[in-house]
């Protein structure tokens, strides 16, 4: 098992190394840098710029001082917001965008995994119907469409929550309901077939022999197993979340690392850009290195195997 | 599996379907399992109605996809307009029709990248094994892992918003299941007799790939390019929505949809239809790459 980790962790660091070399140097080529778009900069004072921020300096240079830097957690400052750092950025926003992604991720795990058992259990009743074309519909219409669609019905015409913003509590509803649907119909889907798999085998007949409840059968002894596939998909369901933050924040209008990632790339602000980059890569990484080890945790075959 | 499929009569079918005279090949078993399913002819038929609307609309239609008419301005449905116009007076059926060439296009064309690089990636991963296979995977197991989105985004914003760009970035992360599937398949299939029969003739490698193994594996490698179009055209749309992907006056069900949830508020059309229609698309996609899986039998393991 340490062996098993270790691997996987020694893996994550490479591809971290990848991320972040192949982000600075995609940035560094691009035609166009952070100040072209400014009006009127004399070359003397782009000159100054440019050595106030380090970008005169040789680019394996440039490289070397950004990953020293690092090595110590500090991005750098941000070249279009002045006297502001990366990290300072970084904190102000991403408190947002961790509520909105755990609150969406909250709702996709309970209606997800609740329909998915529901019909695995009552499987070919109308149970089983609803909550598998409930699974279709919520794979096959977007997020930027149904969001869009519930501002205009719940917000515009009905008028029970605000359109846009993230000041109440109520603002958070609407947001990690669309972000979250999205996600539950794939974990619903998933459970199904999970439990479908787990309900036909021995134990079960086992526990059902010995008088255990239909209620605890399955969350006792089903769920665990059942809930393998789902337990490999949150891996790509919380990258998901995180880039589909992108969409939700530039919808309802909500200040998180998303809409400012979007915003960074097109402004050109290469340390902000990098380390928001990074941000997500570090993210998505742990994630699934803990889901990799969640999963030989609850199942040996695949343990064993790394 | 194809060696299989010559079991004599059909014991499986209903009593009442004509006798067939030519035997049961897998694909006739396959197509005889989807006609039953009636999401997945559902599928098939909205499918080829979108496209045949698509390609032909746009030039059967009076109006053309850029032609504007400030005058008129935004105005609903109507006998001229059928589904309406947009605020520079644009008619937003032709362009719906018209962006729905885009979206299938990339979808079809960024799917036949990732298609071409994941199913000679994953036989050649499968076919050879070893070592060059565990680096193989362990690269795609990498990749995995990298935050693709986000790079497609970075791609877009700093190398121009081109379209041949944006099927190149999609059929580029999408093509690492596929190559998974793949892999799997052919350490499958390798192992059977009528391999080591092609062997023992002397055949090289590459006709035996592509030859004898590539086309075993069609079943799963139909299903899953099913399943693949609706997610590159998700993820196109998903650029454009962001502004990233396809640029006005050009136009993709993406970028109607963000022209939509803008003006949404004084003109709910823009926004209904383009919705509306992109879904059924991927509905009809999703459903007739799920009828397939359960008429070709695939089993969406990834081991």
């Amino acid at each position: 098992m340490l062996r098993f980790i270790t691997s996987r962790f020694l893996q994550s660091l490479l591809a971290l190394f990848l991320v972040i070399s192949a982000t600075f140097f995609m940035v560094r080529f691009v035609p166009g840098g952070p100040f072209t778009a400014e009006k009127a900069v004399t070359p003397e004072i782009l000159r100054n710029l440019e050595a106030h921020y380090g970008l005169d300096k040789p680019l394996w240079r440039q490289y070397l001082d950004y990953l020293g830097s690092l090595a110590q957690g500090d991005l750098g400052p941000s070249f279009k917001y002045p006297n502001r750092t990366v990290n300072e950025i970084i904190g102000d926003k991403l408190p947002v965008s961790a509520e909105l992604g755990l609150l969406s991720l909250g709702v996709a795990l309970v209606i997800g995994i609740t329909l998915g058992t529901l019909a695995a259990v009552r499987r070919n009743t109308w149970i089983d119907y609803v909550a598998s074309s409930f699974g279709m519909i919520g794979i096959s219409i977007p997020t930027f469409v149904v969001g869009p669609l519930l501002v205009l019905g719940v917000a515009i015409h009905l008028g029970w929550l605000n359109a846009s913003g993230w000041y109440t509590s109520a603002d958070r509803i609407l947001p990690a309901l669309v972000l979250g649907i999205a996600y539950a119909a794939p974990i619903s889907r998933l459970t199904r077939g999970g439990m479908l798999e787990i309900l036909h085998q021995d134990f079960i007949r086992t526990a059902r022999a010995k008088g255990a409840s239909e209620f605890r059968v399955v969350t006792r002894h089903a769920l665990r197993g059942g809930l393998l596939p789902v337990v490999s998909y949150l891996g790509p369901a919380v990258a998901g979340i995180l880039t589909g933050s992108f969409v939700i924040e530039t919808i309802f209008q909500i200040p998180g690392i998303g809409r400012e990632f979007v915003n960074s790339a097109f402004n050109r602000d290469y340390t902000l850009v990098l380390g928001t980059v990074i941000l997500y890569a570090v993210l998505i990484m742990a994630l699934n290195l803990v889901v990799d080890v969640v999963q030989a945790w609850m199942n040996p075959k695949v343990r064993l195997e790394g | 599996m194809a060696t299989a499929a010559t079991a004599p009569a059909a014991p499986g079918l209903p009593a009442g379907t004509e006798p067939i005279e030519k035997g049961n090949s897998l694909w006739h078993d396959a197509w005889l399992r989807l006609r039953k399913n009636k999401l997945a002819v559902f599928g098939m038929f909205s499918l080829a109605f979108i496209t045949v609307a698509c390609v032909a609309g746009p030039w059967l239609s009076p109006y053309g996809y850029e032609e504007q008419n400030l005058d008129l301005g935004a105005s609903a449905p109507s006998a001229q307009h059928w589904l309406g116009t947009d605020t520079l007076g644009r008619d937003l059926l032709v362009r719906l029709l018209f962006g729905g060439r885009v979206s299938l296009g990339v979808g079809l064309a960024a799917t036949f990248v990732a298609l071409t690089i994941g199913v000679v990636y994953g036989a050649v991963a499968g076919f050879f094994g070893g070592k060059r296979d565990a680096i193989m995977m362990r690269t795609v197991d990498i990749m995995y892992s990298l935050p693709f989105p986000i790079f497609v985004i970075l791609l877009m914003v700093f190398f121009g918003r081109n379209i041949i760009l944006l099927f190149v970035a999609i059929g580029a992360v999408e093509w690492l299941t596929m190559a998974r599937i793949v892999r799997s398949q052919v350490m499958a299939v390798k192992k059977m007799e009528f391999i080591e029969a092609a062997r023992s003739l002397g055949f090289g490698r590459r006709r035996i790939i592509f030859r004898h193994i590539l086309p075993n594996i069609l079943g799963p490698i139909i299903v899953y390019t099913t399943l693949t179009i609706p997610a590159v055209m998700l993820l196109e749309a998903f650029l454009s929505f962001l502004g990233l992907g396809v640029q006005p006056p050009m136009s993709s069900w993406g970028v109607l949809i963000k022209d939509g949830a803008e003006k949404m508020e004084e003109f709910p059309w823009l926004l209904v239809f383009p919705g509306t229609m992109f879904s059924l698309t991927l509905f009809s996609l999703n459903f007739l790459g799920d009828g397939l899986r359960d008429a070709l039998d695939v089993r969406s393991s990834k081991d």
